[in-house]
């Protein structure tokens, strides 16, 4: 993942992951079979659904979704600031995605977390790195989407 | 297929041993088990070693090294957290299929003080790892979710988790190969330090060395070499792979694959979970025990909690019932990851057999026992034994 996001011949900010397209209106993507499956995190030479070779459709994914499950993380990777709150939040094209939630404080979560069981999310894109070569390194999150 | 039993088990107190080598630790705990037996290295036919981190390192060939080395085939099994369980499951193949009567299976792993496993390392630039960034692979927050989902669905509540907790630590101070053997009470549990919410520092297994053998005989052989000693039978042996789910991509789907392995090992086995008198299950976190409850259906779905509530899980001595992980579990007892899967087996056999080795914490009226492993990415062995 990381050698095909480093590959690409643009320079100034890349994306984290391939999925995620960046611009004017950052989104994600995905591969969809026709079987109606959606998959973002690798390219697949065959559904893993239903195993058809394709052709898949690539599908802009919705930047709204909802909080399926999460936890909150006190122990992570050097320079990885903790508490933070990681989570499962389904998009409605029926994939879900695995990110961090912002916006929200984690330790009052941990003492009452029924509020962000389906609560309402957006995606957010933000700088989380720098590269060898000086690039910034660009992340999407979700946050409560605010009424 | 024939019928396999289990004529030897071997294993060493789980811990930290620096100063060993991979092969030593498997060697020391296949000579235990070759002894139990009344074999020598003379007598077996293959060797099937199950190690994660030396995958590549041809562990098995060098365990014969330090036991004997006859020439005899050697498969090298890796299968995440499940390759111990899978080493054995190779071995019971070899016999059941009629091609050996004598083989041997070893689990052993060097882990030291690793932590922080499963997290993505982005290739070859740091700053594109996404650990941290887009959310967590580490497994205390991958089986923190599952624990959630669990709550989400059916009201489950941190103190649920935290009595598996209690529970697996009280039973270990009962098991001389535990890596801990210290009880905590529920406050503890409770107010120790979060590792990934909802599991604290005690809700999670610490990692470690270890090893254990087994083996596994024919019919013809159980009669040459048990002389009328007890010995357990293999009733089922189920390996399952995880099927497509919606969201296993982004939560590993523990409880699918499971189900399957265990609907698959009751109808093998032709008995059903009340039929068992103890269950070893992958208790990598307290999450992750309270919902395979479910799914071996030591209960039924979404009656976890009151299981646990009802003295669910607890060994019949101290006023429980359908015991779980009464050697403490990987909780307590401690998670070599290679080692694990043989572990478990060799504490259900114990049982089974009244072995002296399971002394201090035998359950009553062992007839039939099951062991359940987990690895993540993700394969999952069950075993059912029977006396």
């Amino acid at each position: 993942m990381a050698e095909q996001a480093q590959a690409t011949a643009e320079t100034g900010p890349r994306p984290i992951v391939p999925f995620l397209k960046l611009g004017a209106e950052p989104h994600l993507v995905g591969s969809k079979c026709s079987c109606g499956a959606i998959f973002l995190d690798t390219k697949r030479l065959a559904c893993s659904k239903c195993g058809s070779t394709g052709p898949f459709q690539t599908v802009k994914l919705s930047t709204r979704g909802k909080v399926y499950v999460f936890s909150v993380v006190h122990q992570s990777f050097p320079g990885i600031k903790t508490p933070y709150i990681t989570a499962i939040v389904d998009l409605p094209e029926g994939v879900s995605v695995r990110t961090n939630l912002v916006d929200l404080d984690p330790l009052a979560i941990e003492k009452d977390p029924k509020p962000l069981f389906d609560m309402p999310v957006e995606m957010i894109t933000h700088v989380v790195a720098k590269d060898r070569q000086g690039n910034d390194v660009v992340a999407f999150a979700f946050r409560p989407i605010k009424h | 297929m024939r019928n396999v039993y289990v004529l030897g088990t071997g294993m060493i107190k789980f811990g930290r041993y620096p100063e060993k080598t991979v092969p030593e630790l498997g060697a020391e705990a296949a000579l235990i088990a070759m002894k139990d037996a009344g074999v020598t290295i003379k007598d077996v036919e293959m060797l099937a070693s199950g190690n994660l981190y030396q995958s590549n390192a041809m562990v098995g060939q060098r365990i014969l090294q330090q036991v004997g080395q006859m020439g005899i085939p050697v498969i090298n099994v890796a299968n995440a957290c499940a390759t111990g369980s899978t080493a054995f499951r190779e071995a019971y193949l070899s016999v059941a299929s009629g091609m050996y009567d004598i083989a041997m299976a070893v689990g052993v792993e060097q882990m030291g003080k690793a932590g922080l496993l499963g997290g993505g390392a982005g290739g070859s630039d740091p700053a594109y790892s996404p650990e941290g960034k887009i959310g967590s692979g580490l497994m205390p927050a991958v089986f923190g979710q599952n624990g959630i989902e669990h709550m989400r669905k059916y009201g489950t509540t941190m103190e649920h988790f935290a009595k598996i907790s209690v529970k697996s630590h009280k039973h270990a101070t009962k098991n001389q190969f535990s890596q801990y053997q210290n009880e905590v009470s529920l406050e503890d549990v409770m107010n120790a330090r979060m590792v990934a919410y909802p599991n604290t520092l005690y809700m999670c297994c610490p990692t470690g060395d270890g090893a254990a053998a087994a083996i596994l005989v024919s019919e013809d052989k159980l009669k040459q070499f048990a002389a009328g000693r007890k010995r357990a039978k293999i009733a089922a042996s189920v390996l399952t792979s995880d099927p497509w789910t919606e969201r296993d991509l982004t939560l590993p789907d523990v409880n699918t694959l499971t189900k399957r392995a265990a609907k698959q090992a009751y109808e093998k086995a032709g008995i059903g979970p009340e039929d068992l008198a103890l269950t070893e299950l992958h208790d990598c976190f307290a999450t992750a025990e309270l919902v395979h409850y479910e799914n071996l259906y030591l209960c039924k779905e979404g009656e976890a909690g009151k299981f646990i509530d009802e003295g669910g899980g607890v060994h019949p001595s101290l006023g429980g019932k359908s015991p779980v992980n009464v050697s403490g579990g990987l909780l307590s007892k401690g998670h070599p990851l290679g080692a694990t899967g043989v572990a478990n087996i060799c504490e259900v056999v114990w049982h089974l057999t009244q072995d002296e080795r399971a002394k201090a914490r035998q359950v009553p009226n062992a007839k039939a026992g099951l062991a359940h492993v987990i690895g993540l990415g993700s394969a999952c062995t069950i075993h059912i034994l029977t006396v």
